[in-house]
């Protein structure tokens, strides 16, 4: 245990290329927001607001769903996520950043009366729209505020508590009886991060911040929908800081056989997410009513038909194909790729979720876009390189440690 | 239907097991297979096996089953019997995708379970030789396949040497044959001629 390299030292290159993407995408989300987000045309104000809020909205959620996949494992008692377990934590300590940057994005448009984004802001269409009256309830400035409030306060503070439970097992060796409480606690604290993360991704929260931008539309499916997008970007965002550490010679108890494992979240979730995306597309194909296929009119016959069908090659068919052989899912250059291209995928599946309803008549996929997102990869990289040089990259007396460093598939 | 010589060797313990057959595959013989009770993990790789091609039979089974739906649909919905259905196209892929997923899954499952059978030679009124009846309960029974020129006792004491606690040879038949086990005989076992 000895000779294991536990500490990670953020390397120089690092910083320069996390403070140069910052750089980069302040430069372009400042430009932005400036020309366009507050220019007295409206158009150009819902083109800025709305690159933003995919942006952030993708970026809380895929670290989100880090804590998530914690969770979920320590629910199920898996042994084999221990030996990379500091980087699923290490990513889900910027829920707090991100989240933060999202409730003002979101706050900035309710407040500002953004009504070409959230149409149900516009108090005198609700007034004169049956179908938004009996919505009220639920969409309205107050509820919004105070569920995102609570949802991003949650968030960040369960997954505090998790991570704090964690760094117990960095103290010293635990006999029977306090490893037995250490898993029994963390059992209860992850059990109430999954129940609330149910509550917000897998049900209110994406209707909120998402959906609501149709405010006459819904989908039952649009949540599930939106967290395994999220979630199956997350994984691959573990998969590349795993891969990234394994290059740099740290983590050396994580071996292919715990890259199989992220390996398969990622294919099996990449199918999940067609299965969800077919069953939402072939209902209301199939139904055939005017107020449900509003939503996929613009984008399975107008402007955003290339996006829409380049998203379900990227997200579902590269996956198949490409993850379907255990020797891929073994391999870290195609893994790494494969990676890269799920989260690129699904930036694009958020993007047009939000973007295709806001600008229905011309793809706005520009500069902006790329920028802000340099922004959030610089962050993600800088912050998450310091949180992991924090502690040490293996809780080396967690009582399960033996199990993952063993593991075979 | 080949009847074939064998040298059986059991082990009581797993530890014992794995230097065991490393030790007997460097030494040059050729191990027919090795009964557990239970499934042990790394026996595999210690016994030189080659991955299995199972999943690749599977896929090609699940791709004739996608095949299968979309060409059946294509031209009983199209050609044969063209039908007007809530106004859609006569080729509506979104409604079939459903039945091309369930045929994929239905060949692929049963073509798989199958090939699984016959890869292990499972099947009903079939019978395979069981080498030791405690290979079902409590020990690890290897099996080494012997040639013209295996020496037997050598082997014998040879396994002995490496912790095995019961030899013995065996000629026995090495693949499957039709019959029941409550009712035929073994077919290598003698009969017994009790002189008149």
């Amino acid at each position: 245990m000895a000779s294991l390299r536990t500490q990670f030292e953020v390397p120089g290159k690092m910083k320069t290329w996390s403070y140069a993407l910052i750089g980069l995408g302040l430069a372009a989300l400042l430009y932005g927001m400036f020309t366009k987000g507050f220019s007295s045309d409206e158009h150009e104000q819902v083109h800025f607001w709305g690159t933003l809020m995919y942006n952030t909205i993708f970026w809380t959620l895929i670290c989100n769903a880090s804590m998530f996949f914690i969770s979920v494992t320590t629910l199920a008692q898996a042994g084999f996520t221990q030996t990379f377990r500091r980087i699923p934590e290490a990513i889900s300590t910027l829920v707090p950043i991100f989240g933060a940057i999202t409730f003002a994005v979101l706050l900035y448009i309710v407040f500002g009366h953004k009504h070409h984004i959230y149409h149900w802001l516009d108090t005198e269409a609700v007034a004169a729209d049956p179908i938004l009256k009996g919505k009220a309830g639920f969409l309205n400035p107050t509820f919004f505020v105070i569920w995102t409030t609570l949802t991003i306060a949650l968030w960040s503070f369960l997954g505090w508590r998790i991570r704090k439970l964690n760094d117990e097992a960095d103290a010293g060796p635990m006999d029977r009886e306090t490893s037995e409480k250490f898993i029994h606690r963390g059992t209860v604290r992850t059990a109430m991060f999954t129940v609330w993360f149910g509550l917000t991704v897998g049900s209110t929260v994406p209707w909120l911040w998402m959906m609501s931008i149709d405010a006459h539309w819904y989908s039952t499916m649009y949540s599930w929908y939106t967290f395994v997008s999220s979630f199956v970007a997350g994984m691959s965002l573990i998969a590349l800081w795993v891969i990234y550490l394994k290059n740099k010679g740290y983590l050396e108890l994580t071996s292919q056989e715990h890259l199989h494992d992220i390996g398969k979240f990622m294919f099996a979730f990449s199918i999940f997410w067609t299965y969800l995306w077919f069953s939402q597309y072939m209902l209301i194909w199939y139904a055939n009513i005017p107020e449900e296929t509003v939503y996929f009119k613009h984008r399975t016959q107008g402007a955003y038909k290339g996006i829409f069908f380049f998203n379900l090659i990227v997200n579902f068919l590269c996956p198949l194909l490409i993850l379907m052989k255990r020797s891929a899912k073994r391999n870290y250059t195609l893994v790494t790729f494969m990676a890269v291209l799920i989260i690129f995928g699904h930036w694009i599946d958020f993007y047009q979720m939000v973007m295709g309803s806001l600008m229905q008549d011309h793809v706005s996929l520009g500069w902006m876009d790329f920028g802000i997102l340099a922004f959030f990869v610089g962050v993600m990289i800088l912050f998450v390189g310091t949180a992991l040089s924090k502690k040490p990259l293996i809780a080396k007396y967690h009582p399960y440690l033996k199990e993952s460093v063993i593991h075979q598939v | 239907m080949a009847k074939k010589k064998f040298v059986v060797g059991c082990f009581d313990d797993e530890a014992v097991l794995f230097p065991a057959v490393k030790k007997v595959r460097t030494a040059g013989y050729k191990i027919h297979d090795v009964y557990t009770p239970f499934a042990v993990h790394g026996l595999d790789h210690a016994m030189g096996l080659r991955e299995t091609s199972l999943h690749t039979a599977g896929f090609i089974y699940g791709i004739t089953g996608t095949t299968t739906a979309v060409s059946a649909i294509s031209w009983i919905f199209t050609k044969d019997w063209p039908l007007n259905i809530g106004g859609k196209p006569h080729f509506a892929l979104p409604a079939w995708i459903p039945i091309m997923f369930e045929l994929t899954v239905l060949f692929a499952a049963v073509g798989m379970v199958l090939t699984f059978c016959y890869l292990c030679q499972l099947a009903p009124f079939v019978k395979k030789h069981h080498f030791h009846a405690r290979a079902t309960d409590d020990l690890f029974v290897m099996v080494i396949e012997c040639t013209d020129k295996t020496n037997t006792d050598d082997l014998q004491a040879f396994l002995s040497s490496n912790g095995a606690l019961e030899t013995k040879v065996e000629v026995a038949e090495d693949g499957w044959w039709l019959g029941r086990y409550d009712k035929d005989e073994m077919p290598f076992e003698e009969k017994q001629i009790v002189a008149a």
